[in-house]
């Protein structure tokens, strides 16, 4: 037995104590959400029929299986209001993700070219606003949003408008709002991966005659896909279930998906269907999910 | 020097960094501008003021929900910070385990995973077990997140650690224990500090997740500052949000303290 193998007995045995906390707290939960998204809503307190009861013996929980009903996935697929708001939801995170790609992009390309030194002070200034609170910054737009504030005050001393604009309620300050809340997600994973780039790979494709400009799509920016891929998924998937940034910033006509379970949770109380649009929702979001579960890991285990 | 391509900045590059910085902080410096004005209006410049920081101090609920959040902060970041630094050894050492790839799926899912999703999830855990929701649900919930961080920035650390230091500790005696706390654990120590720190500010940030597992009367700060931004933009909520802040940034430079003195540390004991 070598000694690195030494360590792999005790490394084991700590697995268990977070490995029992996430069954428990992670994998177990969704149990309780797929059985009351096939159970019935009542006016009751938790407000949903029970669908069986351990102490009831065999033939209840055979009742109780004949008794499931998909009623609740039946009114996902029906009304227009849940399909629309897949919809939304998928398009808001598509569009958002192509922008902050755009802005991303050339930002983690400026820090990955800062003198050594200068990096890490660059990297911590792109973390800080990640810490700060998420609410708080989306507050701090709605200050500079509202009708009377320094957005619209500027914007009519420099007599560019003649009344002031309205710009919160708006998809516009939703998409704002995303870009500037999400950009720190995106710009660490496209730092990390360009900042490893060998320089001498640039030095070769000038060399060979590449000018600056096809050099980098020919080089940096195929060497770049795995950072774009991380930072990709590492926005598009909590965006689709975003519910503040839309719930602050968007108009109410139309919903995302994170609103309306939020709606049905809370509002309607109706914990059946919340608990559908939730199944759904992780049932749309597994492909990408899996997709950056492997990434994570190749990567975490490559270090 | 021959490595002029990737060093050199050009006009572009300085332009798209600078202007994603300015993007990045100038909402927040606007903000916090304007808690210290002296006008009720919010958007009326009246000079420069504390009272609504006075405001803040009298107001009975917000101190509260402060107070519950701080609490809540504190107790989850310490117990996911001994889970995920658990997890992590678990990671970086255990070889391949039966249940690995589970295990880390189950540790790298909720990193992405939608708050509304977790959050419903765990309250429908805590009904079915019929706990009593307040303090200890919200502590339970954002450890469940949060040990999910620590364990990855604990695990990037781990990953990057020379094991024949460890090594040498097991040929001079000790055993695979002593060996990680006399050896590893020191030098890990400022990947596991960061994770606390992680987690602290990631739990007194949380809204969604405690909006789902809060029970009735015990509300934390985001919950009520959502409220009141509901209701509109009110200077002593401007107040409230640069306290936060003040706060975060001092939680932050203390932990680039504890970086610099540990790697300083780290340094002179490396070579004895």
């Amino acid at each position: 037995m070598s000694v690195r193998d030494a360590f792999t007995r005790p490394a084991r045995l700590a697995a268990r104590a977070p490995y029992l906390w996430m069954v428990l707290f992670f994998l177990v939960p969704f149990g309780f959400v797929a059985k009351i998204s096939l159970s019935q809503t009542a006016i009751a307190q938790p407000p949903y029929v029970p669908l069986f009861d351990l102490t009831l013996g065999v033939a209840a929980i055979k009742a109780a299986f004949a008794a499931l009903s998909l009623d609740n996935f039946r009114l996902l697929v029906s009304d227009d209001l849940y399909v629309l708001s897949y919809l939304r939801s998928l398009l808001v995170a598509a569009i958002s993700t192509s922008i902050l790609l755009l802005i991303g992009y050339p930002i983690a390309y400026g820090m990955a070219r800062l003198p050594r030194t200068w990096q890490p002070v660059a990297m911590m200034l792109v973390i800080v606003p990640f810490w700060t609170s998420f609410l708080i910054r989306i507050y701090a737009w709605i200050n500079i949003l509202q009708h009377d504030g320094l957005l619209n005050q500027i914007l009519l001393a420099l007599h560019l408008v003649s009344t002031p604009v309205v710009w919160l309620s708006t998809d516009g300050a939703m998409y704002l709002g995303i870009v500037y809340s999400y950009l720190p997600f995106m710009i660490l994973p496209l730092y990390a991966t360009l900042a490893k780039m060998d320089p001498a790979l640039l030095e070769a494709a000038s060399d060979l005659g590449a000018p600056p400009r096809g050099a980098f799509w020919l080089v940096t920016f195929p060497l770049s896909l795995p950072g774009v891929a991380a930072g990709v998924l590492l926005c598009f998937i909590p965006i689709v279930g975003e519910f503040v940034i839309p719930d602050l910033l968007a108009g109410s006509d139309s919903l995302m998906i994170g609103q309306t379970l939020w709606l049905e949770f809370f509002n309607n109380k109706d914990w059946p269907v919340a608990s559908a649009v939730a199944v759904a929702l992780l049932a749309l979001l597994l492909v990408p999910l899996l997709l950056y579960e492997r990434m994570q890991r190749r990567q975490l285990e490559r270090a | 020097m021959t490595t002029r391509p990737l060093n050199s900045l050009s006009r572009f590059n300085l332009a798209s960094l600078a202007l994603g910085l300015a993007f990045l902080y100038l909402p927040i410096l606007i903000l916090v501008i304007y808690s210290f004005n002296a006008s009720r209006l919010v958007t009326v410049w009246g000079g420069w003021s504390t009272r609504w920081y006075g405001e803040f101090f009298n107001d009975e609920a917000m101190l509260e929900a402060a107070w519950m959040s701080l609490r809540v902060a504190a107790a989850s970041a310490t117990l996911a910070t001994l889970l995920g630094t658990l997890a992590a050894a678990a990671l970086s050492r255990g070889g391949r385990f039966k249940g690995r790839t589970l295990f880390s799926g189950m540790l790298y899912a909720p990193l992405v995973m939608p708050e509304v999703i977790s959050g419903l999830s765990l309250l429908l855990l805590f009904v079915a077990l019929d706990a009593a929701r307040g303090f200890w649900t919200v502590t339970v919930a954002h450890t469940t997140l949060t040990l999910c961080f620590v364990a990855v920035v604990v695990q990037s650390r781990l990953g990057a650690l020379d094991r024949s230091l460890e090594e040498a500790a097991m040929d001079l005696g000790c055993d695979p224990f002593r060996a990680f706390i006399a050896v590893t654990l020191p030098l890990i120590m400022p990947a596991i500090a960061a994770g606390w720190m992680l987690a602290f500010t990631l739990s007194l940030d949380d809204l969604v997740i405690a909006t789902f597992t809060t029970g009735p009367g015990s509300e934390t700060l985001p919950i009520r500052i959502y409220s009141e931004v509901k209701l509109g933009v009110k200077p002593e909520v401007n107040a409230i949000c640069a306290l936060v802040i003040a706060g975060i940034a001092a939680v932050i430079v203390a932990a680039s303290l504890v970086a610099k003195l540990s790697s300083v540390r780290g340094e002179s004991a490396a070579p004895l």
